[in-house]
């Protein structure tokens, strides 16, 4: 079939059927398509690239070396006037008794020059001091006993059998030396020096060394923000949408909040740590470094994309729908809470939790207010120092211990893992609750 | 749905109210903040401190910078400041006129130790012996040539020595943010500048009222770095140095003593004026490149602050920074033993500015 052209400005327009038009069109469509292949391989490969790259770095963050030595918990020393007492239990050189234990397994006499016991102390974490007596504290009748510790190892021995640190180079190079190098052989020979699940990883607050740090004060720091952002955004974004996008008249006043609130999403995340810091610092008081704050501030940071959201989604749910509700005799609110609210319910889940996952993922508000910070407390309020999953990472990529680059990796495993789960969530929910009209 | 939103409120202002509760009562942690070439060494006290004063709470440690930390700390004194600063460098005048102006007049500087600066390149490279000469001809916007400055003509290491290797000239070297930067401007490139006879030029090319003018305008242009690509200036910290060496081989990096201790598998520390930088070596002054580190603390808060008076004994006890201590095994060159008594002597009666 043919279409007779139009003639513009005297000029025939081609025939939307001419073949050789046809073709170039074609050719077009199937180059577009090709390039958004090409562009969609290219973020695939990129995604598991980073994938890969996080993923063989960071799974070893999972075991850690442990040496599996019976320590005798000598009562002379820990002990000495036999009264028990808790108090007492803390002034004692558990270190020693740790390094007795290991030179015994590797079957080294027991006099012993300065250097060897200065190899044999740094097989061993500065933890363990803190790990037997923690174990004597809680249980004193362990005293006088001979038990079975699983002391944590150097973060260089746990490098070295992690393979991050390299037997080959020349002594004067390497961290550990040649007689230590001997030692852990026999040891691993031995059976005592062994990989383990890391629950450190999840039990420990910040440390100076790799092998004794953990992520519990971050996790807990991130889900005491996650709670007061959820507690807090939620309700006022959700009350604000609903007001604007139901009650509110339409004027001048609602149009410029409209704007600025669509403006606040867009303000750069440091500018809300300003604020927090003029704000909750300075003019309320409130202490630093709080998880609180950092709670606040990411409130203020997430609300506008709950509103904007929110909005969204209410403006979603067809007006046949509130228009029965009122037909039957509803008042507003009842439509809002009993129709209109439920049904855009998925959307609201989905735009909240979109809030959240950006909010667990910020740092830089949380620098200006004191949490980018070395903390060794385990928080058990929103009041006390806390630190927060990113910042964590940050903090470990840092550190110049070679331990603490898998961590790095381990850590972001850990985070990315939350932002995984949270949004399938999202998804999920969507998929679960979401109506088709 | 109703409930679950009166739920949400009544969870929110519980939550609020509770804060203004606790935010009222005193605080009984210490706070710090500062430099983040301090941070390692504070960490590993704090935590020792954690562990050995168990009716205290360990101390929370931020980072940030020296300037940053300093600017906080001379914000006033209560319990919504902070009590300690670290800091790369000693406080400035116009700081300590802050603090004054503030409220903080009592302030403890304490110097607990040196911090060697080193040039270092990847391991798999030949041994390098650098002058500060060198690095001056090799990084320096302008060098003299025959007599008369020009900028700087030189593309590879061997133009500036013969005995180095045939590299380009690639250099990372910390930002001007660092306080890293200040010193390797005053201890590598000035002193490559007199050693080049540089200075004598600019000074005679410097335009300025009168000697003093000049002398500081010649100072300023000896440690203009050039900005053709050869000289690199890294922002973040030393593992970001080590990812651009890793990349570039052919690179030298400028690192922390203590970073380099602990990475001494990856890198090869080059030599200057043929002393190798070692915590011997910089403690007994042989080694030219280094600084010394502070922290400074508000004597208003001794007091007021649980622990705090323990925590700077502790800090500056020989256990802590003395030359079989932690710190020294991270990397820290330990004060001289005079210099370490004069300081806890200082400590005990807590001696102020």
């Amino acid at each position: 079939m043919t279409v007779d052209a139009p003639i513009a400005d005297g000029h025939p327009l081609p025939r939307l059927n001419d073949p050789a038009r046809l073709r170039t069109r074609y050719a077009a469509e199937a180059r577009f398509r090709i390039y958004g292949v090409a562009a969609l391989s290219i973020a695939i490969a990129f995604l598991f690239g980073l994938f890969a790259s996080i993923i063989s770095n960071g799974w070893s963050a999972f075991l850690q070396t442990k040496a599996h030595v019976p320590v005798y918990l000598d009562p002379a020393e820990i002990d000495p006037d036999g009264k028990r007492d808790v108090s007492r239990f803390g002034l004692a050189d558990y270190t020693k008794l740790a390094r007795d234990a290991l030179s015994k397994a590797i079957g080294l006499p027991e006099k012993q020059d300065k250097a060897t016991k200065r190899d044999l102390k740094g097989l061993l974490s500065r933890a363990i001091d803190v790990q037997i007596r923690d174990l004597v504290v809680a249980d004193p009748s362990l005293i006088g006993q001979t038990i079975t510790v699983p002391l944590l190892a150097h973060g260089d021995v746990d490098s070295l059998l992690k393979g991050a640190i390299d037997r080959s180079i020349p002594e004067e190079r390497r961290q550990l030396n040649d007689r230590q190098l001997q030692w852990i052989d026999k040891l691993t020979a031995d059976g005592v020096l062994k990989k383990d699940f890391n629950a450190g990883l999840f039990a420990y607050g910040a440390s100076s060394q790799p092998e004794s740090s953990g992520l519990a004060v971050a996790l807990i720091g991130s889900l005491f923000m996650m709670l007061t952002v959820a507690l807090l955004a939620v309700p006022i974004g959700v009350a604000t949408a609903a007001y604007l996008e139901e009650f509110a008249p339409k004027n001048f006043w609602t149009d410029l909040i409209e704007v600025n609130i669509n403006n606040l999403a867009a303000v750069p995340s440091i500018v809300f740590g300003l604020l927090g810091l003029a704000v909750f610092i300075n003019f309320a008081g409130l202490p630093r470094s709080a998880s609180l704050i950092g709670g606040l501030v990411l409130t203020l940071m997430t609300l506008p994309t709950i509103i904007i959201a929110t909005r969204a989604a209410i403006r979603a749910v067809p007006p046949s729908i509130r228009e029965a509700a009122l037909g039957v005799g509803a008042s507003k609110m009842q439509t809002l809470f009993h129709h209109t609210l439920p049904l855009a319910f998925p959307g609201i889940m989905t735009g909240t939790i979109i809030g959240l996952v950006q909010a667990l993922g910020e740092t830089a508000p949380l620098l200006m207010i004191g949490m980018v910070a070395f903390v060794v407390d385990i928080p058990s309020s929103v009041m006390e120092p806390a630190t927060a999953l990113p910042v964590q990472i940050y903090m470990w990529a840092t550190s110049a211990e070679r331990g603490f680059v898998e961590r790095t990796a381990g850590a972001t495993i850990v985070l990315l893992g939350f932002l995984f789960v949270m949004n399938a969530a999202a998804v999920y929910l969507r998929r679960r609750f979401e109506r088709k009209w | 749905m109703k409930t679950k939103i009166f739920a949400c409120t009544v969870a929110a202002v519980a939550l609020g109210s509770f804060a203004g509760v606790d935010a009222a009562s005193a605080r009984d942690q210490i706070q710090i903040a500062g430099s983040s070439t301090v941070l390692p060494y504070a960490n590993i006290v704090a935590e020792q401190y954690g562990k050995a004063f168990s009716q205290f709470k360990t101390p929370v440690v931020e980072s940030g910078g020296s300037s940053a930390g300093l600017k906080q700390f001379c914000q006033g004194l209560g319990e919504k400041t902070i009590d300690v600063a670290n800091s790369s460098r000693a406080i400035k005048d116009a700081e300590v006129k802050a603090c004054g102006d503030a409220g903080v007049k009592e302030i403890m500087e304490i110097r607990f130790g040196y911090d060697g600066i080193v040039f270092a390149t990847d391991a798999g490279g030949p041994a390098w012996a650098l002058e500060p000469k060198d690095l001056y001809l090799a990084l320096a916007e302008q060098v003299p040539v025959n007599g008369k400055m020009t900028s700087n003509p030189n593309k590879t290491w061997k133009q500036v020595n013969d005995k180095l290797p045939d590299w380009p000239i690639t250099a990372y070297i910390p930002g001007e943010k660092h306080g890293t930067r200040e010193v390797f401007e005053e201890k590598v490139l000035h002193g490559g500048c007199k050693a080049t006879g540089a200075d004598k030029l600019l000074i005679a090319a410097a335009e300025g009222a009168d000697d003093g003018a000049k002398k500081k305008a010649a100072d300023k242009a000896c440690v203009k770095v050039r900005k053709d690509g050869a000289s690199v200036d890294i922002d973040g910290d030393y593992t970001e140095t080590l990812a651009r060496l890793k990349s570039n081989p052919k690179g030298i990096g400028v690192f922390g003593l203590s970073f380099y201790e602990n990475n001494t598998d990856k890198l090869k520390v080059a030599t200057m004026s043929s002393i190798a930088p070692s915590v011997e070596t910089i403690a007994t002054g042989k080694y030219p490149v280094s600084r010394p580190l502070f922290f400074y603390v508000k004597k208003a808060h001794i007091d007021v602050t649980p622990g705090l008076k323990e925590y700077v004994e502790f800090f500056t006890s020989t256990k802590m920074i003395g030359a079989d201590g932690p710190l020294a095994e991270y990397g820290l060159v330990p004060l001289p033993e005079a210099e370490l008594k004069a300081l806890q002597d200082a400590v005990k009666t807590a001696k102020t500015m």
